[in-house]
C-alpha cells in the first residue's frame, strides 16, 4: 500500500488563525471562551462560546481573523462563515505545504475532501426569514451555493486549479476526521497524489445554539464564567461548549513528497470506522462503537496498544466522556499507565465538524514538539484511571504514535493514528 | 447625473466591489464589470428592492450595460 504522508497545516481557530499561533496559545493553556458576542443571547440556556477572535470583537486578540484577508467583501457577503474558514485553512496548509500545483498534470493529481458537519445553518435561518417577510424574489441566487457543504471544496478547488478528486463529508462531528482518513484512502490507492483535507464549521449562532440547548448538549450552568465551562473528565461538566473555526492538511504519497523535498509533519498510518447502532444522539453507554472504531484504527496501523503515547481524546465535556475513557481503557489494557491522554476542547471548544481536523493537526503537533497539550478545568477528575489526562498543564513527553478520535451524533465513530515519519 | 443614476451606480459599486470610475453608462456587467450570470440576477434583485418595482424576466434580459438599468428605472419609477 502507498504511504501517506501530511506535508501542510492550516487552521482557523477559537485561539487564532493560524496554526503556530493557534498552537502556542493551546499550550499556554489560553482558552478561546467567552460569552457570546454578535447576536442575542438572553434567552438562551447557553450564553458561553468559543468564537474566532475578530477584529473588534471583545475577544480580539492579535491573532485574530480578519476574514477580509481570505476572501474578498463582496464574495464574503454571498457564503456562510465556514466556507471563508475553510478556504483560509485551505490557503495556510498550501502554502505550508509549498505545493501550488502549475501543470494539468499536477492539478488533476491533487484533489480536496473537507467537510462540514451542519453547513450554512445561519443563512438558511437569514434567508427563511427574508422569504417569509418578502416572498421568493427575494432569494439571492447565491443562497444555494452560499450554504453547502460541498462549497468549501468548490471554493478551494477553483482558487487553486485543483482538478482532481472533489469530494465532501458530512458526519457531524466525525466529518473532520473522516475526511482526513478518506483522503488518505484516496491516494493509498491512487486515485490522487495530494490531497487537501478537513472540515469547517460556523453553526455558532442564534439557531444553531438553540438547537444544541435543545438537545441538552451544551454548558449551561457556567454562563458567568466561560473560560471554566469546557471541562472534560471533571465532576462538574455539563455540556459542551461550542467552537468554530477550520482545520486542513496537505495529505502526499510519500514518494511524491520527497521527490519535491517537501518538509513531513507526520504518516497518517491508521484511520478506523464503526457505527454505535444505538441511538440519534448519545453514543452506545458500552463504549462499543468508540472500541471498535480505534481498534480498527491500531490494526490498520499495524500496531498495539502498547505502541500509542498520546490519545486526543473526543472528549466533549459531556456525560460522554467517560464512555470514552472507559473505551480507551478497553483498548489499551495494561498500557493505560504510559498513555497521555487529553481533550484540547477544553481550550477550544466543540468545532463539530472541523474538530477531528483541528484536533489531527494538534496530535500532528505534539508529535513534532513531544509535547501533549493539557485538559483544562480538570480540577476534580469524576473517574478514577491510571490513564495520565494532564490536567492544567502539557505534558512534555515522547510521542511517536498519536491516536484521535472523533464520535458524532447519529453514532458514527472515526479514529486516525498518525504517527512520527520515519523512512 | 440623475437621482435614479446614482442609486443604481451606488448599488453596482456595492455588489460587485468595482471603483466608482468603472461604473459609467456604458459598462457591460459581466464584459467590463467581471459579473457573472448569478451576479446579474442578484444585481437586477438589488435594483427591484431599491426602488420598489417588479423587473420581469424578460425586461431583466434586456439590461446588461449600467445605463440599461439606469434606462429602465427611469421610465419604470416614472410611471410610478
Amino acid at each position: 500500500m502507498r504511504r501517506v504522508v501530511v506535508t501542510g497545516l492550516g487552521m482557523v481557530s477559537p485561539l487564532a488563525c493560524g496554526v503556530e499561533q493557534s498552537w502556542k496559545r493551546l499550550l499556554a493553556g489560553e482558552s478561546g471562551a467567552g460569552r457570546i458576542e454578535g447576536f442575542e443571547i438572553s434567552d438562551l440556556a447557553c450564553q458561553v462560546g468559543m468564537q474566532v477572535p475578530r477584529p473588534g470583537r471583545e475577544k480580539a486578540n492579535s491573532d485574530a481573523f480578519n476574514a477580509d484577508e481570505w476572501m474578498e467583501p463582496k464574495e464574503q457577503r454571498k457564503v456562510d462563515d465556514f466556507i471563508i474558514f475553510g478556504v483560509a485553512a485551505a490557503r495556510q496548509a498550501l502554502k505550508d505545504a509549498d505545493w501550488a500545483p502549475k501543470t494539468y498534470q499536477d492539478q488533476i493529481e491533487t484533489g480536496v475532501l473537507i467537510g462540514s458537519g451542519i453547513g450554512g445553518l445561519g443563512g438558511i435561518n437569514e434567508t427563511s426569514l427574508l422569504l417569509q417577510e418578502k416572498g421568493p424574489r427575494r432569494v439571492s441566487p447565491f443562497f444555494v451555493p452560499g450554504r453547502l457543504i460541498n462549497l468549501i471544496g468548490g471554493h478551494v478547488s477553483i482558487e487553486h486549479g485543483l482538478k482532481g478528486p472533489n469530494h465532501a463529508v458530512v458526519t457531524a462531528c466525525s466529518t473532520g476526521s473522516h475526511a482526513i482518513g478518506d483522503a488518505s484512502r484516496l491516494i493509498m490507492l491512487g486515485d490522487a497524489e495530494v490531497m487537501v483535507a478537513g472540515g469547517a464549521e460556523s453553526a455558532l449562532n442564534r439557531i444553531g445554539i438553540a438547537g444544541f440547548c435543545a438537545c441538552k448538549a451544551l454548558a449551561t450552568s457556567f454562563n458567568d464564567r466561560p473560560t471554566a465551562a469546557s471541562r472534560p473528565y471533571d465532576r462538574d461538566r455539563d455540556g459542551f461548549v461550542m467552537g468554530e473555526g477550520a482545520g486542513c492538511v496537505v495529505l502526499e504519497e510519500l514518494e511524491h513528497a520527497k521527490r519535491r523535498g517537501a518538509r513531513i509533519y507526520a504518516e497518517v498510518t491508521g484511520y478506523g470506522m464503526s457505527g454505535d447502532a444505538y441511538h440519534i444522539t448519545a453514543p452506545s453507554e458500552d463504549g462499543d462503537g468508540a472500541y471498535r472504531c480505534m481498534q480498527a484504527a491500531l490494526k490498520r496501523a499495524g500496531i498495539t496498544a502498547a505502541d500509542l503515547d498520546y490519545v486526543n481524546a473526543h472528549g466533549t465535556s459531556t456525560m460522554a466522556d467517560g464512555i470514552e475513557l472507559r473505551a480507551v481503557e478497553r483498548v489499551v489494557g495494561e498500557a493505560a499507565s504510559k498513555i497521555t491522554m487529553s481533550s484540547t476542547k477544553s481550550s477550544v471548544g466543540h468545532l463539530l465538524g472541523a474538530a477531528g481536523a483541528v484536533e489531527a493537526i494538534f496530535s500532528i503537533l505534539a508529535i513534532r514538539d513531544q509535547v501533549a497539550p493539557a485538559t483544562l478545568n480538570l480540577d476534580n477528575p469524576a473517574f478514577e484511571t491510571a490513564i495520565d489526562l494532564a490536567p492544567h498543564t502539557p505534558r512534555k513527553r515522547k510521542i511517536d504514535v498519536a491516536l484521535s478520535n472523533s464520535f458524532g451524533f447519529g453514532g458514527t465513530n472515526a479514529s486516525l493514528v498518525l504517527r512520527r515519519y520515519e523512512a | 447625473m440623475s437621482d435614479v443614476a446614482e442609486r443604481v451606480k451606488k448599488i453596482v459599486i456595492e455588489h460587485l466591489g468595482v471603483d466608482a470610475d468603472k461604473v459609467v453608462d456604458s459598462a457591460n456587467f459581466i464584459d467590463d464589470l467581471g459579473a457573472d450570470s448569478l451576479d446579474t440576477v442578484e444585481l437586477v434583485m438589488a435594483f427591484e428592492e431599491e426602488f420598489g418595482v417588479e423587473i420581469p424576466d424578460e425586461s431583466a434580459e434586456g439590461i446588461v450595460t449600467v445605463g440599461d438599468a439606469v434606462k429602465f428605472l427611469e421610465k419604470a419609477t416614472a410611471k410610478a
